[in-house]
């Protein structure tokens, strides 16, 4: 019988409709304002709780819902204000090791969490924030690998007596080394190779000297430019959690840069200040039992409290590369290589002090907002900065350490850990933010509503314009629109997890205007065909049929300028390309395969004299 | 309703008189780009803007006046969807060093607002700020130029492999007219040309070409189907036939756009109206340009012989 879908294609369709329901209903359950309180180095329990509930009672601000999960504690409340409220209530009852954010707290019901239903995330324009753009200074990274590599080179061919009459830094990636003889040069070449395996070498002569020139393979040089950016990024990571925002971005773009994206941030200057610094490096040695208290300072590593020397015996910056590997045994460790001053440093003060433990620290600048009352009784707010030390690494000293030593006695995820924080505090290079956008918390409220009205309003003339037009026809287009609404907000909220911007809420719009396209071309179709004298059922499955090269084509050239878009495009275009692409994907489906059951199960499997189609001509009358 | 099926317009009666028309306004448009040139935004230049909210209708004069009379010479106060939105632009500092700009242009947000309050009678809000470096700015433009090729070229082999080479042409010089053209409109009245427009742009790329794809596909088919007839005559049909779906596609995105410009806030307008001017530019361009090229090349039956197959076993992917 003509246009019947088979059982299995109408309950696969029922699937999706049903898929598509499930996954955009959260979007409908606004979120609690709430606050997580964490704690860098230990998990926050019962107890800390108990400190706070009283704190907010002591004020008066009214909470519910609060919970202690995976270490941390999550209080919601009625509105902003009483968040804001409790933030500086409880940061002020609590030590300044405790991390305080704002966050969002979902309301969802707990089996829609259960199947990973959830709501989409809202970009920065939606929600109000801080967006920066930060550049690693990549030649100031690779200048650091050069002056390391003349001034180990300086040192080995002062070791190996060979004379130089030389040596300069062309630019990042060229050294230049000037010998009396082409002997020397030789001699040179041969021990310089075996210690800088990632360098080029080459001979050249000119003004009577012999030169070597020493290049960075460029290999070396991505993987440096890899390694920098890294580890800004990991720095990046850390002070952002200790701002206290929820749901931060820290993301690679491109080979140079670093996008940071901090919802709920409304001072850009303090978050400038905190970001741009460079965390730094110390090695120590741990104080010896009985040391007089003023000599060090105790630090808490693991559970223990140690105490560790004040002395520096080695800075952060002589470090020229760190990272995880594994030693002959197939066991974890941090393999950590230092510049020759440092190795010599490192040599001299280990070797009479095998058997100790050194330690080393990370040193971060953090910032801290004090409320005080002035003169005429008013509250005035300040940002004090201080040092943040943090013991990384403690370790016994098993013999005298050369130039590259290794970290043992780790598990994969401390190795891992350990080299990135090491990494964090000597190979990050300076930031300059060359973008920076602040949207305020009602900017952002009045653009959602603004774009979700613009959907509603737009869809709803679609609506008219297509029932009035096409009737019976129109309508089944127009529960197939709803239903691609529906399909792209499932998918931004569960397949992929996609931030909607405004940008890309005018990208389902646009594709709202466009997606009845496809019905658009059916539908002639199918006039043409019942004024050429077909009867309703065929001119049904040739409509559909013939119009669906065409719609393919069409389709396909859009998305693949969606495409192009996506891949060169950056921040807003992305958006817009992405919502596109998933529009038009949707649409394909709704619109030829939605609309084909809809009218099946109408019109399909009977005797029909007339179709529900709007106007066209009728057919001539021809003799038969 | 209006029955626009039944039609037997001489579209390509008048190839002549559009073909002129269109050059003279490539023309006129390319010489506004070259003498008027595009009223670049922040993302495409450098610089701080500011944006404030007004509790009511303010004056551009008195905001002006008063940021000149407090050091800030170079600020440009424009009005920002509403008259009691505003954004003040502000030029990058060349005595600041790079690495310090980004923290100067977060804090001149709240100096400006405040130094706007001490001189005016109505609440101000400071709704955000951005700052773009300069170096940012012109690689964006590449950026945007570059997709904007890329797109274009592969449209034009993929018009090639599924149609035929002259076909492509004529889709390429459809788009290159549309763009063309709004850009022209753009630099004429002076509309600020930011990311936002570039994206529309490359939307009305694929808009324009889901247009002139739909013709092209049909006249394809009547070259193969009909019998008799000049080529010119079978485009003339195959527009006819398209006519219906070109207008009222047309007309269901403009309602949509119109929707976006009236309601959807200031922050997407300038989207909007670059594409309601690429909608009405697209779809006389598919009637009259994509076709006319077509024709100008001599497209014969014999270019569109070979029958791809196709049809009737993909129509059932679900």
């Amino acid at each position: 019988m003509l246009n019947r879908y088979p059982a299995w294609k109408n309950i696969l369709i029922l699937l999706v409709v049903i898929w598509g329901l499930l996954y955009s209903i959260p979007n409908l359950y606004p979120d609690d304002e709430a606050i997580q309180i964490s704690n860098a180095t230990f998990p926050v329990t019962e107890a800390d709780l108990a400190g706070i509930t009283s704190a907010l009672e002591a004020a008066q601000i009214e909470f519910f819902g609060e919970e202690v999960e995976d270490g941390s504690v999550l209080l919601r409340f009625n509105d902003v204000n009483d968040q804001l409220r409790a933030k500086s209530a409880i940061e002020e009852a609590l030590t300044d090791d405790y991390i305080v954010a704002l966050n969002l707290a979902p309301t969802t019901p707990g089996w829609m969490q259960a199947i990973g239903a959830g709501k989409m995330s809202l970009g920065l324009d939606l929600q109000g924030g801080v967006h920066f753009l930060m550049e690693v200074d990549m030649d100031a990274a690779l200048q650091r690998r050069m002056e390391d590599t003349l001034s180990n080179a300086r040192s080995i061919l002062r070791e190996e007596r060979i004379r130089s009459r030389g040596m300069n830094l062309i630019d990042n990636t060229h050294l230049e080394l000037r010998f009396g003889s082409a002997q020397d040069r030789s001699a040179a070449r041969s021990i310089l190779a075996e210690t800088f395996i990632e360098m080029q070498f080459q001979n050249r002569d000119a003004e009577g000297m012999s030169i070597l020139d020493i290049r960075l393979m460029p290999d070396t040089i991505l993987q440096i430019q890899r390694d920098t950016l890294q580890a800004n990024r990991t720095t990046l990571i850390n002070r952002v959690d200790a701002l206290g925002v929820s749901e931060p971005t820290v993301q690679q773009q491109g080979s140079d840069r670093i996008v940071v994206e901090l919802p709920g941030v409304q001072d850009p200057a303090q978050a400038i200040s905190i970001l741009q610094r460079i965390a730094t490096l110390q090695f120590h040695l741990e104080a010896e039992p009985g040391a007089p208290s003023t000599s060090y300072e105790t630090y808490e590593f693991e559970g223990q409290l140690l105490n560790v020397d004040n002395d520096v015996i080695l800075q952060g910056d002589r470090i020229s590369s760190v990272r995880p590997s594994l030693d002959q045994n197939g066991l974890p460790q941090v393999q950590i290589n230092l510049d020759a001053q440092g190795g010599n440093q490192i040599n001299r003060v280990t070797r009479d002090n095998v058997g100790r433990n050194m330690d080393i620290l990370l040193i971060e600048t953090r910032s801290r907002t004090n409320t005080y009352l002035d003169e005429n009784g008013e509250e005035v707010e300040e940002t004090e900065f201080y040092e943040d030390k943090r013991l990384i690494s403690h370790a016994t000293i098993r013999t005298a350490l050369p130039r590259t030593f290794v970290i043992t006695g780790l598990s994969q995820r401390e190795a891992m850990d350990l080299s990135l924080l090491i990494s964090s505090g000597s190979l990050a290079a300076p930031m300059t933010i060359v973008e920076q956008s602040v949207i305020g918390p009602s900017m952002g409220a009045e653009n959602l509503a603004q774009g979700i009205e613009g959907v509603e309003v737009a869809a709803a003339l679609v609506v008219l314009f297509m029932f009035a037009y096409y009737r019976v026809f129109g309508l089944a287009a127009n529960v197939a629109l709803v239903m691609n609404i529906l399909l792209i907000f499932a998918v931004l909220s569960s397949v992929l997890p996609a931030t909607l911007t405004l940008p890309g809420i005018v990208g389902i719009v646009l594709t709202v205007g466009m997606a009845v396209d496809a019905n658009v071309l059916i539908f002639t179709r199918i006039r043409e065909e019942l004024s050429a004298g077909m009867s309703p059922q065929q001119a049904i499955d040739s409509g559909y049929d013939r119009a669906f090269t065409t719609i393919l084509d069409a389709n396909l050239t859009t998305f693949l300028v969606a495409l192009v878009l996506f891949s060169i495009g950056s921040g807003p275009v992305k958006g817009f390309a992405v919502t596109l692409m998933i529009g038009i994907i949707t649409s394909m489906f709704t619109a030829i395969v939605g609309t084909r059951a809809l009218i099946n199960l109408i019109y399909g499997g009977r005797k029909v004299q007339k179709l529900s189609i709007g106007s066209y001509p009728a057919p001539e009358k021809t003799a038969t | 309703m209006i029955d626009i099926q039944d039609t037997s317009i001489d579209f390509m009666g008048v190839r002549k008189i559009a073909g002129t028309i269109s050059a003279i306004l490539v023309v006129v448009s390319i010489i506004s780009l070259a003498v008027n040139q595009l009223n670049f935004g922040l993302d495409f230049t450098s610089g701080t803007a500011v944006r404030l909210n007004y509790s009511e209708a303010i004056d551009l004069e008195s905001v002006n006046a008063a940021l000149n009379n407090n050091g800030y010479d170079e600020a440009v106060v424009v009005n920002f969807g509403s008259d009691r939105d505003i954004r003040v632009l502000l030029p990058v500092d060349e005595t600041v060093a790079v690495t310090d700009q980004a923290a100067q242009a977060a804090e001149v947000g709240e100096t400006i607002a405040a130094l706007l309050r001490n001189n005016s009678g109505s609440e101000i809000t400071l709704m955000g700020s951005d700052y773009v470096s300069a170096k940012v700015g012109a690689e964006l433009a590449e950026q945007g130029g570059l997709g904007m090729l890329v797109a274009l070229g592969i449209i034009m082999v993929y018009i090639a492999v599924r149609f035929q080479f002259k076909f492509s042409v004529g889709a390429v010089v459809a788009l290159a007219h549309d763009l063309i053209i709004t850009l022209g409109i753009f630099s004429l009245f002076r509309i600020e040309f930011n990311l936002n427009t570039l994206a529309a742009l490359l939307a009305i790329i694929g808009y324009s070409l889901n247009d002139t794809i739909v013709v092209s596909d049909r006249i394809r088919e009547n070259f193969r189907r009909m019998r008799k007839g000049s080529p010119l005559e079978m485009v003339n049909v195959s527009l006819n036939q398209t006519l219906g779906r070109t207008l009222i596609t047309s007309f269901t995105t403009l309602l949509v756009l119109f929707s976006i410009l009236f309601i959807g806030g200031e922050a997407t307008q300038g989207f909007a109206v670059a594409l309601i001017i690429g909608v009405v530019i697209g779809t006389y361009s598919s009637i009259y340009i994509a076709s006319n090229v077509i024709l100008y090349m001599n497209v014969t039956r014999e270019d569109l012989m070979v029958p791809v197959k196709e049809g009737a076993e993909l129509d059932e992917i679900p």
